[in-house]
């Protein structure tokens, strides 16, 4: 009597948890999913919107005035477009940003130096950007630059990140006319 | 008996009823059974065990540092439930909400000094509170999780501070905080991705600027109460706090127990009085300043950041960025969380500084820590730049891998000398470790505080 009994037990045993368990992890895995989604929900709520992030366009590109107007070896700070031109020694231009590479602070030109000194973490840079004092790790960045009709133009919304001074980066005025 | 505690309605009168209904319980309790009862039936209270260990009262074993974080912390909620009353979170406002505070709002200024004040020392008072933990080894089995939510704790204490800093919008605030900000640009791969969330855009402005005041003064206010509420009660369930004792002594199983009420309450109320009475003339004499209305064109020389993260300032000055902001900061971080998880020789709770030898080993750790860390920062201001120059190696190697492989080979090479000479426990070379370690953080913390002047050069603070 108590034999069958015992193994009809066990079969039930067997096959009700296997499908309340099926049903719990189905339960269980749809909880998951659905905190997933929220999370995602979360997430995509406190990105940055687009409009934030935007990098120049149109209305970005600055006159910055006649190529002439600027001495040799010299640094004009421009607040508008956060960046200093710079006329190198051989009469190259440089739109240098004035960001330090570092940490973001805001680096002045230092006339009596000829240096660029941050005054956060005491980074230095040459007239061309290049670095001169640690612990910047790389050369500030620049700005497209062209020259038009002899005016010095500059796209204040494309900042370039470049690992060292590089010859290329100069631009200078066409002897045309 | 029960119809002392629960008169009989028609004993007593309709409003001694509604008393009655809001204040079950006598409220002066006579007995110490009744102050037992009083204290579990406390919503508040009740956080605390009804009894605690008769000899975890002395004072020099907590010097009340946790019950007077959670006062600093009250006092915050106080004060800056205050200050969102007059407080306008955009950049064009900010600034002069603040300096309308400051002259038009009666005891404006006073209770912003009291906001101030109390962030300040909220920082110190948990970071000694850390200490006093780890010295008195109150980290091991069953209190390893609770020395985790500490760290968590501290954790948001700080963010705190750094969310809380910003808000002002002066020159201070904006710098301070562009240059914090700045450093998550070396964590890799997801950097510059963290950033631009966190700044709300590639720029401070005035999304940054509502990121920060919502952490402020809603998403850390709700988890500091979570975390704060889990910490009291992991330790209550730990029996109480370590039970001190000398080297020499044995742990108590079974120690003399006082009810917690009046006790312990009545030495919590006295630390918490005197302390808000030190809060209180702190804020009445010494005003808190506020720079200039913020100008992204001109960060000012010196740009410090604020006396809690000059350690970490004053890192970045000698090391590459990747190891100062992202390298070092989470090994540490991985240490600080590890250290209740290491297998010990020997459990050394309530005993200060381990052991007899434990004393001396954390005394001769200082002391290296101090002569390294000045010749290494005087070494560093005046011999790194001609090391730079003759090499020209690139500086993530030559500014950031070698100093830091230096750095790690002194630190192993310390622990196993202390382990050999001294034939330590590993508690104590764990010890000594943690002390080498922190007094490194000190002595950068002091040197980026007070000795670093115009374009950050070493200089006399007098």
């Amino acid at each position: 009597m108590s034999k069958p009994k015992k193994r009809h037990n066990m079969s039930e045993t067997e096959q009700i948890p296997s499908r309340r368990s099926f049903l719990s992890i189905l339960w269980i895995s749809l909880g998951f999913v659905a905190l997933i989604e929220f999370i995602g929900i979360v997430a995509a709520f406190l990105l940055p919107r687009k409009k934030m992030v935007k990098t120049g366009g149109f209305g970005a590109i600055m006159d910055v005035g006649p190529a002439d107007k600027f001495p040799k070896e010299s640094v004009t700070a421009f607040i508008r477009g956060k960046f200093y031109l710079c006329r190198l020694e051989d009469g190259g231009f440089l739109a240098v940003s004035r960001k330090c590479t570092h940490l973001g602070c805001t680096v002045p030109w230092s006339d009596k130096e000829k240096r660029f000194v941050c005054p956060c973490h005491a980074s230095a840079f040459d007239i061309r950007g290049e670095v001169i004092s640690p612990p910047a790790p790389r050369a500030l960045d620049v700005y497209h630059l062209y020259i038009e009709n002899n005016i010095v133009k500059v796209d204040a919304g494309k900042r370039i990140k470049r690992s060292g001074f590089n010859i290329d980066q100069v631009v200078y005025v066409k002897k045309t006319s | 008996m029960k119809s002392e505690h629960h008169p009989s309605p028609e004993a007593t009168g309709f409003f001694h009823q509604i008393f009655r209904s809001i204040f079950p319980d006598p409220l002066i309790p006579k007995s110490d059974q009744e102050r037992r009862r009083y204290l579990l039936k406390n919503l508040i209270l009740h956080f605390r065990p009804p009894t605690v260990p008769e000899k975890t009262l002395k004072f020099s074993l907590t010097w009340g540092l946790g019950g007077m974080a959670a006062v600093l912390v009250l006092l915050q909620f106080g004060t800056g439930l205050l200050l969102k009353f007059v407080y306008v979170p955009t950049p064009l406002d900010a600034y002069t909400s603040i300096l309308a505070l400051n002259n038009e709002v009666m005891f404006g200024q006073l209770i912003r000094n009291i906001h101030h004040w109390c962030a300040n020392f909220l920082v110190l008072i948990v970071f000694l509170h850390m200490l006093r933990v780890f010295f008195t080894g109150a980290f091991h089995p069953p209190r390893q999780f609770n020395w985790i939510i500490g760290l968590g704790l501290f954790g948001l204490v700080l963010t705190a501070n750094l969310t809380g800093y910003l808000l002002p919008y002066d020159q201070l605030a904006y710098w301070a905080v562009t240059v914090s900000t700045g450093m998550l640009e070396y964590i890799p791969f997801i950097g510059n991705r963290l950033q631009d969330i966190i700044q709300g855009g590639h720029e401070i402005g005035p999304a940054t600027l509502s990121i920060f005041f919502a952490f402020h003064t809603a998403v850390i206010p709700l988890v500091l109460i979570a975390l704060m509420a889990f910490h009291f009660w992991r330790t209550r369930k730990a029996g109480g706090l370590v039970i001190p004792r000398t080297p020499e002594e044995e742990i108590e199983e079974k120690p003399v127990r006082v009810t917690t009420l009046p006790h312990l309450l009545l030495r919590e109320v006295v630390v918490a009085l005197v302390l808000i009475a030190f809060v209180m003339v702190v804020s009445v004499f010494f005003d808190v300043s506020l720079g200039g209305s913020a100008n992204p064109g001109l960060s000012p020389n010196p740009t410090k950041a604020p006396w809690y993260f000059a350690g970490p300032q004053e890192l970045l000055l000698h090391l590459h960025p990747l190891f100062a902001v992202f390298v070092i900061p989470l090994i540490l971080i991985i240490a600080l969380m590890g250290i209740p998880y290491l297998k010990y020789d020997t459990n050394t709770e309530g005993v200060w500084f381990a052991s007899v030898k434990g004393r001396r080993i954390t005394l001769i750790s200082a002391i290296v820590a101090i002569v390294a860390t000045l010749m290494g920062i005087v070494v560093n201001e005046y011999l790194f730049d001609v090391v730079i120059g003759l090499h020209g190696v690139p500086p993530i190697i030559g500014n950031g891998l070698i100093p830091f492989a230096l750095i790690f080979l002194g630190c192993s090479g310390f622990y196993i000398l202390i382990k050999h000479r001294y034939s330590a426990t590993n508690n104590e070379a764990v010890q000594a470790l943690f002390v080498l370690i922190l007094f490194v953080f000190l002595i950068l913390t002091i040197t980026g505080i007070w000795f670093r002047g115009p374009g950050m050069k070493l200089t006399w603070p007098f």
